[in-house]
């Protein structure tokens, strides 16, 4: 095993370059080193440690945006009174992934990076339409959360990028929703996850563990802008059945995502708009 | 600073309990190995190395972490708290209330609870039994080390 | 008195067997099988390991028989030729580096030429899937009272029912662990067990070796559950094998998947109930047919379907009761002891099928227990004659009342009925569990048990039951220090060793502190006889006088012993499985409040109440430390705990796929004792470890039945199987 130190945002940049994209970067590792001992092929890779630069751990409020580092905690995250205040969701979600133990290390670019269909991170990040920052020795790019992952555990990051940070524009929302459905109360992976908003911008309805990737809805999002008349929440099925595909795995079964899927959307919503059913 | 080649080792400084230690592992090693085999701090426990059961929490600066999901060269220049910082007398409500039975979960437990003890405010916004739920226990239920740690907290508080 | 050794387990103090020194140490690790059954043909071993840096053990190496000791000696220690389950044992390493030794096990392929496993108990095997007689039942065993067939025919009213139960993984948090070295021709094994003794006898019977040349010691054991009963003798033939032929201290600890994998479970069983009754709700016929599966070697599946049958009837009284069981061999991992051991299966079932009757005839849950349970002088369905001054409609009624029974469901009923969304029930369960080994088990046992007055005045008790988290310590302290007025600094419970302590039984069954702690209040009074009765004065007294007793004889022993005989009173005939299968039972009632969101099916318990009648209190903590931990297990077991199966291999062997309960999944548990002391228990105490396990899965699906109006039968009852039952 190989582990690349590095000091300074450019000296990873760097790092990461030289190794040909074949470092791999570790952020908090609550995904990386489980059940490490045995991962015995994961022994022989290189890694390039993020975990510690001081210049990708910030919280920023500015005139538009919200930017946070890719090193930002769950944690830290939770404890943000400005945060909590203008982005409730993000506390919302942070909160409901693993234990303390976990959202202490666990960072939002973890999230990101491990690209997994169920991360309830990118659930709120991209409910709030929130881009990310890749940084390379070439310089930045900014990529929508929404388009920024391709298939199952595949993104856009190129080998020799880092995510930098996340930034998330400033709207007033007049509604944000988010729910989990594990299988237990806490410290669970999530079988189906929904968060919703919105502002002037629309309606955004997301999901996760219903697709190989997390999902934006584009089609319940156009019944909402329709304003759709929806009396019962398997209205919502056909909209649905476009926008996710849910599987069979040992977690879940492909009904029953589907079905809570369709019931968390229409009773989140069933209240909060009139003209609904 | 690179750590090369495979299976190199690596030297790490880093605070343990109060005392600055100096450690030369393997790069593969995770906190908990070097804690445990390394320098025979063999309270902290491993019941999953998954990051579910808690059995393996530290403090790391000051926050509870599962010692199996870190790597040992990530706590360099840290600070790492260990169940052997505590003291038996820092326990008595969790002893009277029962909040022990087999002990494999209990040092964890312990380094979650007295943290939730040391950081009272966390409950104006958390809710005591999430806090916990990062921490496994097959024997109680529960019940007792929920009671043990509020007796705990009153007890702080009336101090 | 306060748990003994908690200090020293909350302060992380308390040294598991991998928390000894590992300096000099060889870790061990297991090669296994990858199929369900099958020949093996090649075991090859791969490049980029220097094999001969490693000790390397197979079947060839053991000295002995390739039998595991347990009732039977149908599992190998290491497979030979044949394979008959996934992750069975096949080669052992061992290396001074774990590091290497993971390596190695993964570079070792082994080719098996597949048979046709047999993989669902349910279905009768094909010729060509019997391995076991000439029909792959392990087991089978029948109960029967009264005329039953008659009584079937006879009844005005009569419902049938099928139930399923699902595997249950232990998930001791401390996993399974043994260390094992030869010390001048003694070999030593160190580990984490409930029965010393057994492991013992196992490692005597497959390396061919005297009880004087293996000596086995308990460290301190991080939950057992029954895990620890019948698979540590595997782990250590293992260990053992590895430390002999390299002579070297080798390590076996198992890392979560591992243990969660290859270790065993919680019998599945599949019970089916014909019972007939009056208008009023009377029991008039039982008529249960249980199948549990046993996995692919024998393990205890007999005794846990013994248990499992004698249980099945439930609490109650009943003319006519038949009860057939059969255990039967599947390729899947072998099933083992789980704490109840078969009843909280055959209890589930027995528990729905009463609350379906109810429903049925419109009856309250309530009433149709009190009507038929067993009132004294009544029997159970072993023709056992319950006599104990127990008053079990005392216990149900002492449940109603602390659970606010009736005004809750009255609540409930209007909560659901303005809720959108969420809907509310209640439910109950009458259950009872026997203390002890079964019928005759305890004279076949024939524990010992010793107290030692040293010349320091220091009593020592010397027994192989150990501490695994409930309380034997403790326990064992309170009951010396009360038999003899003895201060409790001056009493010590010694490690269980088998070169130091008698063979006072295994750790199982409820039987420690009834049984065994009842033997050592016998030893006490034969200690104090030999000290001619000054026990009577106060402790202080009698610490002098054994001090003064070993002044006038020095170089001699001072023991107290005891030896189990059954009572004169208890009488039982294991061919026709009639008569008294227990000293004496423990009665409970459970009150389960649950909520169900409609939305997602998530059930939560939202309310608990547990009141149970279990002789004499030993010590209220400890006691309700049990109820609560067993409580929690069982809820577990009830509602989230699912074991995906592949080829009668665990899929999801590891902690965030198979779930158990965590702080927020457990509701306010309400705890209360009833006593009614029993002449066959320490100070009147009856067996409790396994109690709870037996009536939170009916008491929770009842409760879910009455909130939703769905019927369901089998466990674990996720979501998912909610949501298929309610809307299809």
């Amino acid at each position: 095993m190989q582990v690349l130190l590095p000091q300074t945002l450019d000296e990873a940049c760097t790092m990461l370059a030289e190794s040909q994209g074949r470092a791999v970067p570790i952020a908090g590792g609550t995904d990386l080193i489980v059940h490490w001992p045995c991962n015995i092929e994961a022994h022989q890779k290189a890694y390039l440690d993020i975990s510690t630069l001081d210049e990708l751990k910030f919280i920023t409020l500015s005139g538009d945006s919200l930017i946070v580092g890719a090193m930002t905690t769950f944690w830290e995250t939770i404890t943000s009174k400005q945060v909590e205040s203008e982005f409730p969701l993000l506390v919302q979600s942070a909160k409901e992934i693993g234990s303390v133990q976990i959202q202490t290390r666990g960072t939002w670019a973890g999230n990101i990076a491990n690209a997994s269909p169920a991360a309830d991170g990118v659930l709120a990040l991209m409910a709030y339409d929130a881009s990310v920052t890749l940084i390379s020795t070439h310089g930045t790019r900014e990529i929508p959360l929404h388009e920024y992952f391709l298939d199952y555990k595949c993104s856009q990051r190129q080998p020799d990028e880092l995510i930098h940070s996340f930034c998330i524009p400033r709207r007033s929302f007049t509604f944000d929703y988010f729910e989990k459905v594990g299988s237990r109360q806490a410290q669970t992976i999530t079988k189906v996850g929904v968060a919703i908003t919105n502002s002037s911008s629309g309606w955004r309805v997301v999901a996760n563990s219903v697709a190989p990737m997390v999902r934006r809805c584009y089609q319940v999002e156009q019944l909402l802008e329709k304003k759709a008349r929806i009396q019962q929440p398997d209205d919502l099925l056909a909209a649905l059945d476009q926008d996710v595909s849910p599987i069979d795995d040992i977690r879940s079964t492909a009904a029953y995502r589907r079905c809570v899927l369709s019931r968390l959307i229409y009773y989140a919503l069933r209240e909060h708009c009139p003209w609904y059913s | 600073m690179t750590i090369a080649p495979e299976n190199n080792m690596v030297d790490v400084s880093f605070t343990l309990n109060g005392k600055l230690v100096d450690v030369s592992v393997s790069a593969t090693d995770r906190l908990l190995d070097t804690l445990r085999y390394d320098l025979r701090l063999a309270g902290t426990k491993e019941g999953c190395g998954e990051g579910e059961c808690g059995a393996c929490t530290v403090l790391l600066d000051g926050l509870p972490v599962n010692a199996c999901l870190i790597f040992t060269f990530q706590v360099r220049n840290r600070e790492v708290q260990t169940i052997e910082s505590i003291d038996a007398h820092e326990l008595e409500e969790f002893h009277s209330e029962g909040a022990t039975q087999c002990g494999a979960c209990s040092p964890g437990v312990v380094m979650t609870a007295l943290w939730i003890r040391n950081h009272p405010s966390l409950l104006q916004t958390h809710q005591l039994s999430r806090l916990m739920a990062g921490n496994l226990c097959r024997c109680t239920g529960y019940d007792a080390i929920v009671k043990s740690l509020e007796a705990s907290l009153s007890i702080q508080e009336r101090n | 008195m306060l748990r003994v050794e908690a200090r020293s387990k909350l302060t992380g103090r308390e040294v598991f067997i991998d928390d000894l020194p590992a300096e000099d140490i060889w870790w061990a690790g297991t090669v296994r099988s990858s199929l369900p059954r099958g020949r093996i043909r090649d075991i090859h071993f791969g490049s980029g390991i220097d094999w001969s840096s490693l000790i390397v053990v197979d079947h060839r190496d053991i000295p002995g028989p390739n039998e595991v000791q347990m009732i039977e000696r149908d599992m190998p220690v290491l497979a030979a030729d044949v394979v008959r389950h996934v992750h069975e044992p096949i080669v052992l390493l061992a290396h001074p580096s774990r590091r290497i030794v993971r390596q190695a096990v993964q570079a070792i392929s082994v080719t098996i030429d597949p048979d046709e496993p047999m993989l669902d108990f349910r279905h009768p095997p094909t010729p060509q899937q019997i391995q076991y007689g000439s029909d792959n039942v392990f087991k089978k065993l029948k109960i029967e009272k009264g005329t039953v067939d008659e009584a079937l025919a006879a009844a005005p009213i009569v419902v049938e029912g099928e139930y399923e139960t699902g595997a249950q993984e232990h998930v001791y948090i401390e996993p399974q662990g043994m260390q094992a070295q030869v010390e001048n021709d003694v070999l030593v094994v160190k580990g984490s067990m409930q029965c010393p003794y057994y492991i013992q006898h196992a490692l005597m019977h497959a390396l061919n070796r005297n009880e004087k040349q293996v000596r086995v010691i308990q460290t301190a054991t991080g939950g057992g559950f029954g895990g620890k009963e019948d698979y540590p003798s595997i782990i250590a033939l293992h260990a053992a094998l590895l430390a002999i032929k390299g002579n070297r201290p080798v390590r076996l600890i198992y890392d979560r998947q591992e243990d969660m994998a290859a270790t065993t479970k919680r019998h599945p069983a599949l019970i089916r109930h014909r019972t007939g009754v009056d208008h009023h709700g009377r029991l008039l016929v039982q008529d249960i047919d249980v199948l549990l599966d046993g996995g692919a070697y024998v393990t205890l599946s007999p005794v846990v379907l013994s248990r499992s049958i004698i249980h099945a009837a439930g609490p109650y009284h009943c003319e006519n009761v038949r009860i057939q069981g059969r255990v039967v061999l599947t390729n899947s991992v072998p099933f083992g002891a789980f704490r109840g051991f078969g009843a909280p299966q055959s209890q589930f079932a027995n528990e729905r099928q009463i609350d379906r009757i109810a429903h049925e005839l419109n009856i309250d849950p309530v009433q149709i227990r009190k009507i038929n349970l067993i009132k004294d002088g009544q029997t159970t369905a072993t023709n056992q004659v319950i006599n104990d001054g127990a008053d079990r409609i005392q216990v149900l009624d002492r449940a109603i009342d602390l659970a606010e029974y009736h005004d809750r469901k009255k609540a409930h009923e209007v909560f659901n009925v303005q809720h959108p969304t969420l809907r509310r029930g209640i439910g109950v369960a009458s259950f009872f569990h026997g203390a002890g080994f079964t019928g005759s088990g305890e004279v076949q046992l024939a524990s010992q048990i010793h107290i030692h007055g040293r010349p320091d005045g220091i009593l020592e008790v010397r027994s192989s039951n150990v501490e695994m988290g409930q309380g034997a310590l403790t326990v064992f302290t309170q009951i010396v220090a009360e038999r003899m007025a003895y201060d409790q600094d001056y009493i010590v419970i010694v490690a269980a060793d088998t070169s130091v302590v008698p063979n006072s039984g295994p750790t199982v069954a409820s039987r420690t502190s009834m049984i065994v702690g009842k033997l050592l209040e016998q030893a006490c009074d034969d200690l104090s006889r030999q000290l001619n009765g000054e026990s009577n004065t106060d402790g202080t007294a009698l610490k002098d006088a054994i001090i003064r007793w070993h002044h006038i004889r020095p170089d001699q022993e001072l023991i107290g012993k005891a030896q189990y005989n059954m009572p004169p009173d208890i009488h039982w005939n294991d061919l026709t499985y009639e008569g008294d299968a227990y000293s004496a039972f423990a009665w409970s009632t459970h009150i389960a409040e649950v909520e169900i969101d409609l939305r997602t099916f998530v059930i939560r318990v939202i309310n608990f109440t547990a009141v149970q009648e279990i002789g004499k209190v030993l010590n209220e903590t400890l006691a309700r430390g049990q109820i609560q931990g067993g409580i929690t297990q069982a809820i577990g077991w009830a509602l989230l705990e699912q074991c995906h199966w592949n080829n009668g291999s665990m899929q999801n062997n590891n902690l965030s796929d198979y779930v158990i309960p965590t702080c927020p999944d457990v509701p306010p548990i309400a705890v209360e004792f009833l006593e009614s002391p029993t002449p066959h228990g320490a100070q009147g105490a009856k067996g409790i470890g396994e109690l709870p396990m037996n009536g939170p899965a009916p008491a929770i699906l009842n409760a879910i039945a009455q909130a939703t109006g769905a019927d369901p039968r089998s466990i674990p009852l996720t979501p998912e199987q909610l949501m298929e039952t309610l809307l299809t």
